[in-house]
């Protein structure tokens, strides 16, 4: 597969005494799904937090080591053009509940204050609802608030406001925990057709869910990376004795 | 044994409703006890004058003319001018407590800065407003070639501005302390800076929060009576200026109870507190049901 988007190097991550990741080594391949798993605690939030900078809203939070966005060291890139490269979807839907379904899409522009043509704003809100496979559900009622979608709609209207700011990497923190199944198949589903635009992180705990959408897999285990890998390949044969016990559902 | 116990806990269930159920009974009469007092001795005026109380700019208890306009635009203004200066303050505290220092000693300090302004008894602004506010506002009428009396509608509404900002303020970062982290997420996960966060998520979404809050202060305002009296120079007169002497109802029934010598005079004051106590009492009605909308929304 392509080339490497992401690359991170000795990560290290501390809150306040508590060291929470250690001497992570991690690439992410552009156009791949890659699954972080691991037990309650581990770290994957704390991971993905740091691939957007959003840790540093955290009181206490810092790291050590590199994350190279296309060989440009992270933190060198001004935070908020990081942000828009790599979008972030979270665990529960949080569309804006004061906005309606259409500002919802640019809201990444109107927080920005970023002027946009008409044109452009249509443009941009077909699009990316297109590309979240929402457009058919809401075209009708674009302008009515987010609030009256069901969960999985309101998960997809965070997909595409987050696919709206054109990111590189999307990532996914369990983005399926708080739906029901058939609104999971079909961000699976999404998330299957979406790769072949960018680039996408999806955090889960979901075993059967790592097997059905990911390439790679990155299983976690107190803070410390403990195999990486093509997902068919820990799958059928783990390396290492933790991965096996957690892929058996021994414990997580 | 069982069933005396059980017997024992429900009679205890039922002593303890009666006595919530009575102080509730007691404290409803006790407010619909003022209001018909209020109205009872108000009678008197209210059929004397009609509309002309609350029109007339005359009030001269000598030749027993009761117009109330002049002490009505008084309180009003006082409260309008104080509401926009304490507005900007309290939204920077609120700012401030609820989004910038959320924990430690900033907020702390803050805090306990805010809750003592609200704890200082009316009588002590009034002094710090006469002694020390009236000096420079005078300096500064002195300055811009404007009658200096030092006193009045102005100097009062700072005063009043001063006293008021605990009241939007504290209602302000509660509020503010309820906008869910998620959204607040969202945007910076979006690329929005802090200040464009807390103009278009916080702001935005606890608006009608901070509104209520503003309007509850604005209730306060209309009422507060002492420190008012003390710097608003108490003329009876239609307001010329609001850099000039004024009065408002609340410090024309302070200043005048006292010698109401007639019953139309007194029957004038319990009405002038009738018209206060509905004004007030709407307008903390209109800010609680604002909050109870806002706070129900966020749940
Ligand atoms: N703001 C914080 N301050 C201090 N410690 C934190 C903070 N956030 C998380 N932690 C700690 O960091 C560790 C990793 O947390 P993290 O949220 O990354 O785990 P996770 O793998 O995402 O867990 P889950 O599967 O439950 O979401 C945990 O031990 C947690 O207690
Ligand atoms: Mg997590």
């Amino acid at each position: 597969m392509g080339s490497k988007v992401l690359k991170i190097d000795g990560l290290n991550v501390y809150y306040d005494q508590s060291h929470i990741l250690k001497d992570i080594n991690l690439s992410f391949a552009e156009n791949t799904v890659t699954a972080i798993m691991g037990p309650s605690g581990c770290g994957k939030t704390t991971l993905i937090r740091t691939i957007n900078r959003m840790h540093e809203f955290t009181h206490g939070a810092r790291t050590e080591g590199s994350i190279k966005l296309y060989g440009k060291d992270l933190h060198q890139i001004d935070p908020i053009l990081v942000r828009r490269k790599v979008g972030m979807v979270f665990q529960k839907p949080n569309p804006f509940p004061t906005m309606s379904i259409y500002d919802n899409v640019i809201a990444g522009y109107k927080l920005n204050g970023f002027k946009l043509s008409k044109i452009e704003k249509n443009s941009i809100v077909e699009g990316s609802l297109v590309k979240a496979a929402l457009w058919d559900e809401v075209k009708d009622n674009l302008y009515k608030k987010g609030a009256f979608l069901s969960g999985g709609q309101q998960q997809r209207l965070c997909i595409a406001r987050a696919l709206a700011m054109n990111p590189e990497i999307l990532l996914f923190d369990e983005p399926t925990s708080a739906l029901d199944p058939i609104a999971t198949d079909r961000i699976e589903q999404l998330i299957n057709e979406l790769k072949a635009g960018l680039t996408i992180v999806l955090v889960t705990h979901n075993i059967a869910q790592a097997a059905r959408v990911s390439d790679y897999t990155a299983f976690l285990y107190l803070g410390e990376l403990i195999e990486f890998g093509t997902t068919k390949k820990m799958f059928t044969t783990p390396k290492n004795k933790k991965t096996e016990e957690y892929l058996n559902g021994k414990f997580g | 044994m069982i069933n005396k116990l059980a017997m024992n806990s429900f009679s205890g269930d039922q002593s303890f409703k009666f006595i919530l159920l009575s102080s509730a009974a007691f404290i409803l009469m006790l407010v619909a006890g003022i209001v018909i007092t209020l109205y009872y001795y108000s009678s008197l005026s209210l059929s004397t004058f009609g509309l002309e109380f609350i029109t007339g700019s005359t009030w001269d208890p000598v030749s027993g003319e009761y117009g109330i306009l002049p002490f009505l635009i008084g309180t009003l203004l006082t409260s309008i001018i104080a509401l926009v200066i304490s507005f900007p303050l309290s939204l920077i505290i609120t700012i401030f407590i609820g989004e910038y220092f959320t924990t430690g000693m900033p907020n702390t300090l803050m805090r306990g800065a805010v809750e003592l302004l609200a704890g200082i008894p009316s009588i002590i602004y009034g002094f710090w407003g006469l002694f020390v506010l009236v000096p420079i506002v005078r300096e500064f009428q002195i300055l811009f070639d404007i009658a200096p009396y030092g006193v009045g509608i102005f100097t009062s509404a700072i005063v009043l501005a001063i006293m008021i900002i605990p009241y939007s303020a504290s209602i302000g970062y509660e509020v503010i302390g309820l906008v869910p982290k998620e959204l607040k997420e969202a945007a910076y996960s979006l690329g929005a800076t802090r200040y464009e966060v807390i103009k278009n998520v916080t702001l935005s979404y606890s608006g009608s929060g901070i509104t209520a809050g503003v309007l509850l202060s604005f209730g306060r305002a209309l009422g507060e009576t002492m420190a008012v009296t003390m710097v608003i120079g108490n003329s009876n007169l239609l307001p010329g200026s609001i850099f000039g002497p004024g009065n408002t109802m609340a410090s024309l029934i302070a200043n005048e109870f006292t010698e109401a010598a007639n019953e139309l005079y007194l029957s004038a004051l319990f009405e002038t507190g009738l018209i206060l106590f509905i004004v007030t009492a709407v307008i903390n009605i209109l800010g609680k049901i604002i909050i109870k909308k806002f706070v129900s929304g966020t749940k």
